[in-house]
């Protein structure tokens, strides 16, 4: 990185260069654990981002206050106190993703991601490009989780979108999009823990690829690779 | 005096079987079984175990392909794989679910690791535990031998099934899948691997023993345990893989008896009818940790090793 990266590229690292699942392997405990439906992962990533967003900005704005040795508690008091806002807000207009995500949405307090981009940019970076950086790793964060959630949710249950209805209410009750046919039988591993690793591996070695490869020259293993997964 | 001194570097034996030449021979000894899951399960076992093997083959092909990697399906282990994926399955299996296998095996465990010689663990037992798991329905309505009217179990192993003789073991004429369920004929191949040379003894012979001792111990029929469930098909031709077994005899002596107690612990404790395949992935699984463990010490450098160890101390 150059000394001053420019505000459009501190917006777009988090999306595929750093990447904070994929290439910064960061949170990704629930990264498996709520990449089971693509609504779940939605939900998360938006939920997330929102910390990441206010946490970023209000770390960056007390960075000069807040004492070198007791960091990590002030980082953490911060955070928590955004995650208590989240999680009133979720309980009281979205309850459905509030049951969908269980433990896992308090549990944003202790993601690697948020005290990560705190300890990594917002301490060290002004108040704006702190709250960039917070929407592109919470992008970032997000469309990883969707991803995810789509591949697992197609393979493991023949049908994408499902429970996006509790998530937007305007949408019709048990609103799901039938994308396998009802008489194939779905893969079920790919909703239990192991087809999370598997979608996780593979998805890591495509970003890896994507932000790695030499530029111009265009082969086409690795890519087989990526669709490798999803078959 | 023609004689020269020619001095080359080792090793010095070299032996004339190649891959391709041992795989034929585990599919020559996989045959038997074949011939006789189809006169037990009618013509069904036949379309899946083709299916299944002409999956592996055309994914190895076309991975090979894509990749640009050297396309080895000549060597006749993608063949073994598929044959041996095919003997999991029941024979009640839709078509298609064993090309999902074949892609788990071949792509997934096989050539995202590197290809043959790569794969940390054997790739039809991935395929199968992945398919069982994935279609938990379909995977565990065994098929019943044709003819029969009435077969009380799914399999020989459930507890209430206890009632089945040995002859009707030997000969398969029993619930189960396509290659587990004769076991004459998967004694034979066994032995025609042993002669030829293919496999050594020490594995299967090792973890069978474990088998029926633990029975002994636990109070069951130590013979009945031995001929029912995968256990000859994974002794005989999935624990001796030679890329996810040990290379010494101590190291396959650890390996067989760990096989062993696995699988009787899944047998005797879990809630799982069968436990043989779960039991090679897991030992897979360790097989690097065997193999640093049971080195064998090069000739002439144990004593200074030894001695070494004596001034450390």
């Amino acid at each position: 990185m150059s000394n001053k990266p420019s505000k459009l590229k501190i917006l777009t690292n988090g999306i595929l260069n750093e990447n904070p699942v994929l290439r910064l392997v960061l949170g990704t405990c629930p990264t498996l654990a709520t990449s089971t439906m693509a609504s779940n992962g939605i939900g998360m990533g938006l939920a997330a981002t929102f910390v990441l967003l206010c946490s970023n900005i209000v770390i960056s704005a007390l960075r000069k206050v807040i004492p070198d040795q007791v960091r990590i508690p002030c980082y953490i008091t911060v955070i928590a106190g955004f995650v208590s806002v989240v999680q009133m807000l979720v309980k009281a207009f979205v309850p459905a993703l509030d049951s969908a995500l269980g433990v896992y949405l308090p549990l944003i307090v202790v993601n690697c991601i948020i005290l990560g981009r705190a300890e990594m940019f917002a301490s060290k970076n002004g108040v704006f490009d702190s709250a960039l950086d917070g929407i592109g790793m919470g992008i970032g964060f997000t469309i990883t989780l969707t991803l995810m959630g789509t591949i697992r949710e197609i393979l493991g249950s023949g049908t994408w979108m499902s429970g996006l209805d509790g998530l937007f209410p305007f949408l019709p009750d048990g609103f799901a999009i039938q994308v396998l046919p009802e008489s194939i039988d779905p893969f079920t591993i790919m909703t239990s823990a192991p087809g999370g690793f598997f979608v996780f591996g593979v998805m890591m070695a495509a970003a890896t690829w994507l932000t790695t490869r030499p530029k111009k020259e265009k082969t086409s293993a690795p890519a087989e690779t990526a669709e490798g997964g999803n078959a | 005096m023609g004689n020269k001194l020619i001095v080359t570097a080792a090793p010095h034996i070299t032996s004339a079987d190649s891959t391709q030449k041992i795989m034929q021979r585990v599919c020559i000894a996989l045959l038997p079984t074949l011939v006789a899951s189809v006169i037990i399960f009618g013509v069904n076992a036949l379309i899946l175990t083709v299916i299944t093997v002409a999956a592996c083959v055309i994914f190895e092909y076309l991975y090979c392909k894509l990749v640009g990697r050297e396309v080895a399906i000549g060597d006749f282990s993608a063949v073994v794989t598929g044959l041996l994926l095919a003997f999991n399955l029941p024979s009640t299996l839709p078509w298609w679910m064993p090309i999902v296998g074949a892609f788990i095996a071949i792509v997934v465990v096989k050539q995202l690791f590197g290809g043959l010689g790569y794969n940390f663990a054997n790739p039809a037992i991935v395929g199968r535990i992945a398919m069982a798991m994935g279609f938990a329905g379909a995977m565990s309505s065994y098929g019943f031998p044709q003819g029969v009217d009435a077969t009380s179990a799914a399999t020989p192993l459930s507890s209430a099934a206890q009632g089945i003789d040995y002859v009707t073991l030997l000969l398969g004429n029993h619930g189960g899948v396509l290659g587990e369920t004769c076991a004459i004929t998967l004694i034979i191949g066994g032995l025609y691997l042993i002669a030829t040379k293919v496999i050594s003894p020490t594995i299967p012979v090792t973890y069978l023993a474990t088998v029926a001792v633990l029975s002994l111990i636990a109070g069951k029929d130590p013979i009945y345990q031995l001929l029912s469930g995968g256990l000859l098909l994974g002794a005989f031709f999935m624990a001796t893989d030679y890329v996810t077994s040990p290379t010494t005899t101590k190291g396959k002596l650890v390996f067989g008896i760990g096989l062993g107690v696995i699988t009787c612990a899944i047998r005797f404790l879990g809630r799982m009818n069968e436990g043989v395949s779960f039991a090679i992935l897991l030992m897979n699984l360790v097989v690097p940790y065997i193999e640093v463990l049971t080195r064998q010490d090069r000739l002439g450098i144990a004593k200074v090793k030894k001695s070494k160890e004596g001034a450390a101390k």
